[in-house]
């Protein structure tokens, strides 16, 4: 009886699921609309818009290099997007994956830093968990916070953004501080234990299976489990959720440390496979980027895939802007925005009245 | 601690909460009206990059502060739109235009970094100090919005809206015009906060240099309980944080700059867990939900 009455609150989101499924091919017309839109506005800025396209076609798709690095891209995006849609299930919205993504690089950096002896079968696994750990650690707060009803997690996850790469300069800039790059601050380099494999040749790394496997995980969790139901019931009516007996507060806490924990592991996966050591610079937004990705998608996992991938190419393009006509790469956020703009402005199904 | 230090520290924090003053009066009149919106560091990025842009090519820093205004109102009139008219989600659209601003910001001012220019120009009151004219406008435009919201018609069909929009409509009230109303004139007090960051304040252009300040500016309205006069004290209080560490490392202060420029976010969180969930009485009824008119 419980099991359907459970099954009755997750209506909404079963609609909503339906409604993103729909939305992917449409994406594609969204992509098109938007990339226009912007073109214009390179057009008035005096760049020019085709050849920056043309760019990054040739860019991306024109030889094996560039389609790896685009894989590259995708990898932490899929992990701060399942970050996203993960606690967006619960009716949570974590805009923390930026913050999140720098304390698991962080902390991972101090497990590579710290056990430079080990073995690789073990540092890496001891990384991966700590990364995970610190990425947690950051979501967990906001989430206790909520749970408690305390401060609304939406507006905490933004404020711990900007203290996560406070962090990782005071380390970098302190303790951490590496010798031999006295005019950058950087950390050590690791050792070669602490590097995540590469796909030989190219930049590709373990890190995309990692994300891969995150995403398989979290699409069988959601409709597969008890848990996923249980998820999208409190999404569907919390109230009614917690009358039946599901522990509402247990759920945002465990969700949203766990939700940390995958961008956690994507800025582990960075610092250990792409930099080889603790930067300031570590990320272009990639948290933010797959709150983006996560929306558009619906939180499907399938749909995550398509949008990852289109987001990955929309971020070549600020990078072929920034290489060939001297556009600054945040730049790219308007293309983004513009999309969202129009998903956002069209009246779907999802939005029906009351 | 000597006395110019702390006379530092206030005339300091009296600056840097400005732009915090503004920005949170911007929003705090959008939230009386029922939206949320967390755009406004957008906002406030679109506001210093114009504002820093126009008085660099005009040469005139009130014609900056006043072109910051009219784009940012601009701005979230489209924000408006896409919340008020589509009744897209307000938080994701809000989040779409910090994205928009962090773009457009960039574009802005990319051919200005580096670019000196002759910022608002400080006006010296004796006993007082030395302030710009968007400093001593700043008080009397919090009592201008709490006379406009608590004391007219218009603000009470406002705040209607924002506490039951359906109600303010069978009353005679149009809730989409108020909503638009309300964006129009936060989207002015947000882009004058940004521009007074960095025509007023700073005098430079940075990319994303207002470093989270419109996120601190809505916990500002939170701790403001959606009150003009309050948010005057929560701006001071944090334009202080921001100005003691800002002291302190001019002074050579044996901590971190990093670990100090950590200040006003861990205060703001502070403020929220102590002070956030309680004022949630105080907030309007119908905040962040969309009207979608009596059918």
């Amino acid at each position: 009886m419980q099991r359907e009455l459970v099954l009755a609150l997750c209506g909404p989101a079963a609609v909503a699921a339906s409604a993103a499924r729909r939305r992917v091919p449409r994406a594609i017309l969204v992509a098109l609309v938007a990339l226009a839109v912007f073109a214009v506005v390179l057009l008035v800025d005096g760049k020019d818009p085709l050849r920056a396209y043309r760019d990054t076609l040739i860019y991306v798709f024109g030889n094996t290099y560039g389609f790896s690095e685009l894989l590259v891209r995708i990898t932490p995006l899929l992990m701060t997007s399942i970050a996203v849609a993960l606690p967006s299930r619960l009716g949570l919205i974590n805009v923390g994956g930026e913050g999140q993504l720098y304390m698991g690089a962080w902390l991972a950096t101090a497990g590579a830093l710290g056990f430079p002896d080990l073995p690789s079968w073990l540092l890496l696994p001891l990384m991966t968990a700590l990364g995970f750990t610190g990425g947690a650690l950051w979501a967990l707060l906001p989430g206790l916070m909520r749970a408690a009803k305390l401060v609304n997690e939406t507006i905490s996850t933004l404020l711990l953004n900007y203290i996560a790469p406070l962090i990782v300069s005071f380390f970098i800039f302190g303790p951490w501080r590496s010798a031999e790059s006295a005019s950058y601050p950087q950390s050590p380099a690791f050792v070669d234990a602490a590097r995540l494999p590469n796909l030989t040749g190219t930049r590709i790394h373990l890190g995309l299976m990692f994300g891969l496997i995150c995403l398989v995980l979290y699409g069988l969790a959601l409709n597969r489990t008890r848990w996923g139901l249980a998820m999208r019931a409190i999404g569907g009516n919390a109230e009614a959720s917690l009358r039946l007996g599901i522990p509402v507060s247990s759920y945002i806490v465990a969700v949203m440390a766990m939700a940390g924990g995958i961008a956690g592991i994507a800025g582990m996966a960075e610092v250990s496979a792409i930099q080889g050591r603790l930067v300031a610079e570590l990320s272009p937004g990639y948290g933010f980027m797959g709150f983006l990705v996560a929306w558009l998608a619906g939180g499907n996992a399938l749909g995550i895939l398509v949008m990852a991938f289109l987001f990955a190419v929309v971020s070549s393009v600020g990078d072929i802007l920034q290489i060939t006509q001297g556009v600054p790469y945040a730049v790219v956020n308007l293309l983004m925005a513009v999309v969202l703009f129009i998903v956002l402005g069209q009246r779907g199904p999802m939005r029906s009245g009351r | 601690m000597s006395t110019p230090f702390a006379a530092a520290v206030l005339s300091s924090s009296v600056l840097s909460g400005t732009s915090l003053l503004y920005a949170t009066l911007g929003e705090l009149v959008g939230e009386r009206a029922g939206i949320v919106n967390l755009g406004l560091e957008g906002i406030m990025l679109i506001g210093a990059a114009m504002g820093f842009a126009v008085t660099a090519y005009a040469g005139n820093p009130y014609v900056g502060v006043a072109a910051a205004g009219f784009a940012c109102l601009a701005a979230n009139l489209i924000f408006g739109f896409i919340v008020i008219e589509r009744r897209a989600n307000q938080l994701a659209a809000g989040l779409t235009l910090m994205f928009f601003g962090f773009g457009a910001s960039a574009l802005i001012g990319r051919p200005f970094i580096g670019t000196v220019i002759s910022g608002l120009p400080r006006m010296r009151v004796p006993g007082l100090g030395a302030f710009d004219a968007l400093v001593w406008l700043a008080v009397p435009t919090s009592l201008l919005l709490w006379w406009l919201l608590f004391r007219t018609r218009w603000g009470l069909a406002l705040r209607a809206v924002g506490e039951d929009p359906a109600a303010a409509f069978a009353a005679g009230q149009k809730p989409d015009l108020l909503q638009f109303q309300a964006l129009a004139v936060a989207g002015l007090l947000g882009g004058i906060g940004g521009a007074h960051l960095s025509v007023g304040l700073t005098q430079t252009w940075d990319e994303g240099m207002t470093a989270g300040r419109g996120f601190i500016a809505i916990a500002l309205v939170i701790f403001a309980k959606w009150n003009p006069l309050w948010a005057v004290a929560g701006a001071l209080v944090f334009g202080g944080a921001e100005a003691l560490q800002l002291q302190l490392q001019a002074r050579g202060a044996d901590v971190s700059p990093f670990l100090m420029t950590m200040v006003p976010y861990v205060l703001t969180l502070l403020v929220l867990l102590f002070w956030g969930w309680n004022r949630r009485s105080a907030a309007p009824a119908a905040l962040g939900r969309n009207f979608f008119g009596v059918e």
